[in-house]
């Protein structure tokens, strides 16, 4: 089931497009700052967040503590270069502390964690995510509300045993509050899942555990935003969404590193690098 | 393989117990179930309350809470670490989860989701935590003989070893008020009742004087002050007057009670069903040195090594955490001093 291209639909896809830019603008304001940090999975995921937080999630971004929000859940911790984004173009931050990511004494760590408003949870050390997800769908249903859970997690968190000892409770609680995004970037630290350990098929293992699963672009915010309506329509099944994403989508530098887990880039570089998303951007092109 | 010493055959004719026995110490009154009837009234109180276990339900006597509150327990079968993660997420939710399992799945198996998903974030999550020390016959895979010295590691996290009965039923609705994350041991089935529930009176963080004495002090935690208790009597019975200061609270560590006891009596003997690294006699030596004492110390405890496994009565013996081996322990230490 895809949306239908009225014109109303196109104007969301158009407007959260232009939401992903901005959030890929912010990663790479951060990034300069500091001159180093997890740059690929910001832009890569930057799709995603757009489509949460600006098309998806019901949240107050004045009040972090409003019990009927619907809550996302940041598993890989050394993402919340895109979280931070996603907050500060949303409201939770201000856009002026981007400056200080990675800085000391700030509290947008590079490995993100509860003291930054916005973030639910400490993701960081791997496998974490999930399980706490469940305990919240479990105390949300619990306490009869509507909000949602919305998890992010990755393919190299997939070697994780505890990811799978939640993704189990999940399905065993029929957890249908609950979508874990799954993004296949195709690379950890040691390089890509394939030559690490591999976790493919990704999608297979999820439906084998009970979820109810989908494949999707993770770079198409027309395929996300359909994802997310298939997703909606089934019942009494956790929803796993499956993403396949480039790394530093949108720059192309980036997108064609080889290792690009972690990137440190010379202070002279960064002005190419921001004509590269701008340029990607404007005339539309897709890099394979 | 050469650096592993296998055990010779066992003397057939010296076998005395069977493991599987529940074993109440002799204790003259014993209680059942105190936590399960405890989490269950406090459940009645606060319907914030909801229970978890990993497939330990009934030997960790919260089958109780889930008969009475179906819709308010989680099982979350043999997976120790989401059994955290999920209460931390209820936590996050305003609940209050209460997590069993056995000491060593929950301190060795889940020690990162403790740190990490509790207690970096003071998430509201108690963890309780059954077969402590040398309470179960089988050996090392269940034997928590190193988990106060782990959690007492982690920053944010209260640590709980309670003497008894009486004192696990007054902890339960207690830590349930107290915003934060719990670890306390649990005692489960027939638990012996050795602190008189009309004086006791359980408070987080404050050890309790039991015995007023002069001659040497002991200070123990858990189970072990039960045996301190006998310990005292039997010195009594030779004229000498100990003091005993329990301490069941060992994270946040009350220093102050320590000192001030150790002040009055530089010579303490402490008594733990533990390791005697890492647990309360680190907590006591810790507190001496900072305070600037000088005290005659004495450890009754577990020596760093994976126990046997047998019958408790046997393993009680073998690793000296006997009434027998604390009241020796004191002797030794008051003779020292007269022999100065």
């Amino acid at each position: 089931m895809s949306r239908a291209s009225t014109p109303e639909t196109v104007s969301k896809v158009q407007s959260l497009e232009q939401r992903a830019l901005s959030l890929r603008r912010h990663v790479l304001r951060m990034a300069e700052r500091v001159g180093q940090g997890y740059v690929g999975q910001g832009l890569g995921i930057a799709d995603l967040l757009a489509v949460l937080y600006f098309g998806e999630m019901n949240y107050d971004p004045s009040n972090q503590t409003w019990p009927d929000r619907d809550r996302f859940i940041l598993s890989i911790g050394h993402y919340s270069i895109g979280l931070y984004a996603a907050l500060a173009e949303a409201g939770v931050i201000e856009i002026e502390e981007l400056d200080t990511y990675g800085a000391d004494e700030s509290r947008l760590e590079m490995s993100g964690s509860e003291i930054t408003p916005g973030f639910e949870m400490t993701g960081g050390s791997l496998g974490h995510g999930l399980g706490q997800a469940v305990g919240m769908a479990l105390g949300l249903r619990l306490d009869q509300k509507q909000a949602r859970i919305f998890n992010l997690l990755s393919d190299g968190e997939l070697q994780e045993g505890s990811t799978w000892e939640a993704a189990m409770a999940a399905s065993h609680y029929h957890l249908d509050g609950l979508f874990a995004f799954i993004d296949c970037n195709n690379q950890q630290a040691d390089g890509p899942p394939a030559k690490v350990l591999s976790v493919e098929p990704v999608h297979e293992k999820w439906r084998a555990f009970g979820w109810d699963t989908q494949r999707v672009d993770g770079n198409n915010i027309q395929a996300l935003l359909s994802a997310l309506d298939q997703a909606k329509t089934v019942r009494g099944k956790p929803h796993a969404i499956v993403l396949d994403t480039l790394m530093g989508k949108g720059v192309r530098s980036f997108e064609q590193r080889e290792k690009n887990h972690f990137i440190r880039v010379d202070a002279n570089e960064w002005s190419t690098l921001r004509e590269q998303l701008e340029s990607t951007q404007s005339d539309g092109e897709r890099i394979p | 393989m050469s650096h592993i010493q296998s055990k010779p055959a066992g003397n057939l004719s010296g076998v005395t117990g069977n493991i599987l026995s529940s074993d109440t110490f002799g204790a003259e009154q014993t209680a059942d179930a105190p936590f399960g009837h405890a989490l269950v009234r406090a459940g009645e109180q606060n319907q914030r309350i909801v229970g978890l276990t990993a497939d330990l339900g009934k030997y960790t006597d919260i089958h109780l809470f889930a008969q009475r509150f179906p819709e308010r327990f989680f099982q979350i079968g043999m997976a120790e670490q989401n059994l955290i993660g999920v209460a931390a997420g209820l936590a996050r939710t305003g609940f209050i989860p209460f997590a069993t399992t056995y000491c060593v799945f929950a301190t060795r198996r889940a020690y990162d989701f403790i740190a990490i998903g509790a207690a970096l974030g003071s998430a509201n999550v108690k963890i309780i935590a059954g077969l402590p020390g040398l309470t179960t016959g089988y050996g090392g895979t269940h034997q928590g003989i190193e988990d106060l010295a782990l959690m007492r590691s982690i920053p944010n996290l209260t640590v709980i070893d309670p003497c008894d009965a009486t004192e696990l039923t007054q902890a339960v609705p207690v830590i349930a008020e107290h915003p934060g994350p719990v670890y306390m041991r649990l005692l489960r089935g027939q638990v012996p009742v050795s602190l008189d529930p009309g004086s006791y009176q359980f408070e987080i963080g404050k050890a309790k004087l039991l015995c007023e004495g002069s001659d040497v002090a002991i200070i123990s935690t858990g189970l072990m002050t039960a045996r301190a208790l006998k310990a005292v009597d039997q010195l009594a019975s030779q004229g000498m007057k100990a003091a005993l200061l329990h301490v069941s609270t060992l994270k946040p560590f009350d220093v102050e009670s320590v000192l001030s006891l150790l002040k009055r009596i530089p010579r303490v003997v402490t008594a733990e069903n533990h390791f005697i690294n890492g647990g309360l006699a680190s907590a006591v030596a810790d507190a001496v040195v900072d305070g600037g004492l000088k005290v005659s110390l004495r450890r009754i405890g577990i020596p760093n090594v994976f126990c046997d496994s047998g019958s408790i009565p046997y393993l009680v013996k073998r690793y000296k955490l006997d009434t027998e081996s604390i009241a020796a322990a004191a002797l030794e230490l008051v003779e020292e001093q007269s022999s100065k």
